[in-house]
């Protein structure tokens, strides 16, 4: 479970987190979407450790985030732009990361050979195709088998066929309860392997809550257009509340919709 | 039979440094397999065997190879230094999404890439001073210049990680920076205190530029050089201050300490923007 | 019968060839019989051996006015109790050797020494350590003489209340050989000598000079070792001296200098080793000295040549990484600087004949800084001064624009 209050974040002048409020239950697949710029990134990256926030709460798995770092042990984390030392091997870079975490790394094998990537193990790194090195960065997330599953742009450069299969990956961890986030670009992607959406804009979410419960509202048949009229509507015509389900959300999120 | 009990921060001390020495190992091995470190290697080794035998006897290519050393040294550890942060930015962003502290990871990485060009350095510089009997002959010589230029290499590739900190999304700034600082501390400072000391010529300024030099890593080496090389002209001259700097072990005491603290301060830096760094 | 007669005659020829041996020898020993060795200078008749068994004997003024020959065995002690000197010898051809000699007297008005040598010739002083002395070994208006594998020693550090190691005044082809100086105020002193040879000796340590020539024509040294001796060596006032192959090393100080010439005229200073002095070769008033094929290796100033030195040569000399190859104080040049090699010249060659096309100005710009600022020494082997002194030299304003090596070497001279 991750729980966000009033979450802030700035880069210099600019103001990218606006005061964020958020819970995410375990098991829950969410995607995170935003045009650029919106804070998306800043928000995984606050996650993450990456970006220290200047104020709010966060907390994971009842661990409040305040500089330490065990609790990044229940959090995989799929980068978008894969690029590693290049005279690295794979399964070298594969011990490197598992010297790192003093954790068994129990998917390995199974993702290896899902992903068919056997025969690159012995290469160095700048010799694999952008597709080989996007599928390291799923090994490297999910095979400590963690609760928590970040995935940025994941399928950007893979080939239909890794892509599948990398589908299939993320719906096996969500019904193995897996908590999982994905940014993507690729509304239907999204369709088929989140149930519930963050959308983020300008530093605040706009709209946090299921996917169906979002299409329904926006009256439209595919989550792209949702996103679509979430980001032309103007915020005073999105009067018309609705809904808010279990989940707690901004106030914002509230008039939308 | 006694029990071992070993105590918490053992443990942790002994992870840490189950960690540390699992990056600084990888990033040998993955440095090492680059052309880079091997071709910096060599291009010393070359220089020191073409010095040593077209040059003459000791301590000529010695002192050759401390000016080239004092010179490029500074330079070529900035650049890697910063070149290292701006090229790993990814990968050291999906380390510091591990679970591991930020302080260990810094670390890891410094020493990691700081140590193999430290050590192509000493090794490119020794190998042929030991082969031309040089490094046995001039024992003390040999082994402060290749001291020197391993502490110099530790001191600017640690100054180029903190540059790379400081600049993370603006490269050219970065590297301009760098070359900047360079030019100041390898030559425009000395034309400085050179200066100074003719403008205000009139008045004890002996005090003044010892501080001064000391305050420039690469005049600190410098002095060392001198105090090894230069130690019977420096003799000759008669100033108070001086001679009681240079004559008795307070010079070298001084300069190497300084030194240390100029080695300390970049990384104690450089470690403090890593672990306040929004990446 | 005839036995008898060979017999008596076979007796006789032994007789006669122990005589020498019998009468020629006179032991001296703690046992006894002969106890003192002023006893047994008293008994020896001139040609005598005085044979000398371990032991310590106390001495002073101990005058030797017949000719002896004086024979330590198994190193005995001669002390003098710090009165007065030890040994006076007043008569030609005196042998001394194997003894310790140590302890003379101290004073401000007589040079008290170990062994006083005065008015004589043909000695043979050899193989004696004598230790903690006033003067070592004094020669006075000697003739000849040898002084050999000698160890003189002593531990006053002030220049005034030591000696000299081995002092010779006024006198003609001495020989100083293999012998080891430490602690001394000069180690080899030469006043009036003419004619010395001085070979092989180690001067060290001592509080001024390790060797000084003064008003000392026509002598030679070679191969000796000047070892961080307070001044180093000076030869002054003399004519006609060799110098060669002799190693100048370590000497140190505000005033210390490898060798320190003045008004020295028709001399020859070759295949010296100069190596960590503050200055190598100082000169004052000389002329006519050949400076060849010497070694001059990481002193502070190479050379220090003052205006009033004329038509001295310096060629083919190694000068390898001095902090200042030269030094004057005029910005004319009077001397000849040729076909030398120059560890700091950088320039090229074209024709491949071995000497550089551009000629080498030896005096540095930054060396005339230092004169001017001498707090400016610190940036010595600093990017910035090596940038001033390349400039000064392709275009000279300040440097002394006469002072330069037409020829200079590319490659050491061998």
């Amino acid at each position: 479970m991750i729980e966000i209050q009033n979450l802030k974040k700035s880069f210099g002048d600019l103001q990218v987190l606006k005061g964020l409020n958020v819970t995410i239950p375990k098991g829950q697949a969410t995607g995170i979407v935003g045009p650029n710029g919106a804070g998306k990134t800043t928000l995984i990256k606050t996650i993450l450790g990456l970006v220290k926030p200047d104020s709010g709460i966060l907390e994971v798995n009842g661990t409040r985030l305040n500089g330490d770092w065990l609790y990044r042990r229940d959090i995989g984390y799929m980068p978008q732009v894969a690029r590693y030392p290049e005279n690295m091997r794979v399964y070298e870079l594969l011990n490197f990361i598992k010297g790192l975490r003093d954790q068994d790394a129990v998917y390995e094998h199974e993702l290896i050979e899902q992903f068919n990537l056997q025969s690159e193990l012995e290469k160095p790194l700048r010799t694999l195709s952008g597709g080989n090195r996007q599928k390291v960065g799923a090994i490297l997330a999910m095979m400590f088998n963690p609760d928590i599953l970040f995935f940025d742009e994941p399928t950007a450069g893979l080939d239909p066929r890794s892509s599948h299969k990398f589908k299939l990956r993320v719906k096996k961890e969500k019904e193995a309860g897996k908590t999982i986030f994905i940014t993507s670009h690729i509304m239907s992607e999204l369709e088929q392997l989140v149930d519930h959406v963050i959308f983020i804009l300008d530093g605040n979410i706009r709209y946090y809550g299921s996917m169906s419960q979002l299409l329904e509202l926006s009256q439209e048949e595919r989550l792209e257009a949702a996103i679509a009229r979430l980001m032309d509507e103007p915020i005073e015509r999105t009067g018309s509340v609705s809904k808010q389900s279990e989940m707690k959300s901004t106030p914002i999120t509230l008039e939308i919709a | 039979m006694r029990k071992h009990y070993s105590p918490a921060w053992r443990k942790e001390l002994d992870y840490i440094m189950k960690l540390l020495t699992h990056i600084i190992k990888t990033e040998w091995k993955s440095l090492l397999r680059g052309k880079w470190v091997i071709g910096y290697t060599i291009i010393f080794i070359l220089l020191t065997d073409s010095l040593l035998r077209f040059g003459g006897g000791g301590s000529e290519a010695l002192l050759s190879l401390s000016n080239v050393m004092l010179l490029f040294i500074p330079l070529v550890g900035m650049i890697y230094g910063i070149l290292y942060i701006y090229q790993s930015r990814e990968f050291v962003e999906l380390l510091l999404t591990q679970p591991i502290d930020r302080k260990v990871l810094y670390w890891g990485l410094f020493l990691g890439i700081s140590t193999p060009l430290m050590a192509a350095f000493i090794i490119g510089s020794m190998l042929p001073l030991a082969w031309h009997g040089i490094l046995a002959a001039d024992s003390t010589s040999s082994l402060l210049v290749l001291g020197l230029g391993g502490m110099l290499t530790l001191i600017f590739v640690s100054l180029g990680f903190v540059f790379g900190l400081m600049f993370y999304d603006d490269r050219i700034k970065g590297f301009g920076f760098t070359i900047v600082v360079w030019l100041f501390l390898a030559i425009l400072y000395d034309g400085l205190v050179l200066l100074i000391v003719f403008v205000f010529g009139d008045y004890p300024l002996e005090q003044f530029v010892i501080v001064v030099s000391t305050l420039n890593p690469i005049d600190l080496a410098r002095i060392l050089i001198m105090l090894e090389f230069d130690i019977s002209a420096l003799m000759g001259y008669t100033g108070a201050v001086f001679n009681r700097f240079f004559g008795q072990n307070t010079g070298i005491m001084t300069a190497s300490g300084m030194l240390f603290l100029w080695l300390a301060i970049p990384t104690w830096m450089g470690l403090r923007i890593f672990r306040k760094k929004d990446f | 019968m005839r036995k008898l007669i060979i017999n008596t005659v076979l007796a006789a020829i032994t007789y006669l060839a122990t005589l020498p041996v019998l009468f020629a020898q006179v032991v001296v020993s703690p046992d006894g019989p002969v106890t003192t060795i002023s006893e047994a200078v008293q008994i020896a008749a001139p040609g005598d051996t005085i044979e000398v068994h371990s032991g310590i004997y106390h001495e002073n003024d101990l005058l030797i006015e017949k000719q002896v020959t004086l024979t330590g065995i198994g190193n005995p002690v001669i002390d003098g109790n710090g009165e007065g000197f030890i040994l006076i010898i007043r008569a030609d051809s005196v042998n001394v050797s194997g003894f310790t000699i140590q302890r003379t007297g101290r004073s401000y008005i007589r040079d008290y020494a170990a062994i006083l040598i005065e008015g004589v010739s043909g000695f043979v002083i050899e193989d004696n350590r004598i230790d903690d002395v006033f003067f070592g070994i004094y020669l006075a208006e000697t003739q000849g003489g040898i002084i050999r594998n000698n160890i003189v020693s002593a531990y006053d550090s002030r220049e005034a209340s030591s000696g000299n190691g081995i002092h010779l005044w006024n006198v003609k082809n001495p020989i100083i050989i293999g012998n080891n100086v430490t602690g001394m105020r000069d180690g080899i002193y030469l006043e009036f000598a003419e004619n010395a040879v001085i070979t092989d000796n180690i001067s060290s340590n001592n509080n001024r000079y390790g060797l000084h020539y003064m008003f000392s024509d026509g002598g030679r040294y070679e191969n000796n070792t000047f070892r961080k001796n307070g001044a180093g060596v000076a030869v002054m006032y003399s004519d006609n001296v060799d110098m060669s192959n002799n190693l100048f090393e370590n000497n140190w100080g505000g005033s210390a200098y490898g060798l320190l010439l003045k008004d020295i005229r028709n001399s020859r200073i070759e295949y010296n080793r100069f190596y960590r002095n503050t200055v190598a070769i100082y000169s004052e008033g000389s002329t006519n000295v050949d400076i060849r094929r010497n070694h001059i290796e990481l002193n502070g100033w190479a050379v220090n040549i003052k205006s009033n030195s004329s038509r001295n040569r310096f060629i083919e000399n190694n000068f390898i990484e001095n902090s200042f190859d030269v030094r004057t104080d005029s910005p004319r040049n009077n001397n000849l600087f040729d076909g030398n090699y120059w560890s700091g010249y950088e320039g090229y060659d074209l024709n491949r004949d071995g000497i550089g096309d551009v000629p080498y100005r030896p005096v540095s710009l930054f060396s005339m800084i230092i004169e001017r600022q001498p707090e400016s020494l610190i940036l010595m082997r600093s990017m910035f001064v090596r940038l001033l002194d390349q400039a000064e030299r392709i275009m000279p304003v300040l440097t002394p624009k006469t002072l330069f090596d037409e020829n200079p070497k590319m490659q050491r001279i061998q």
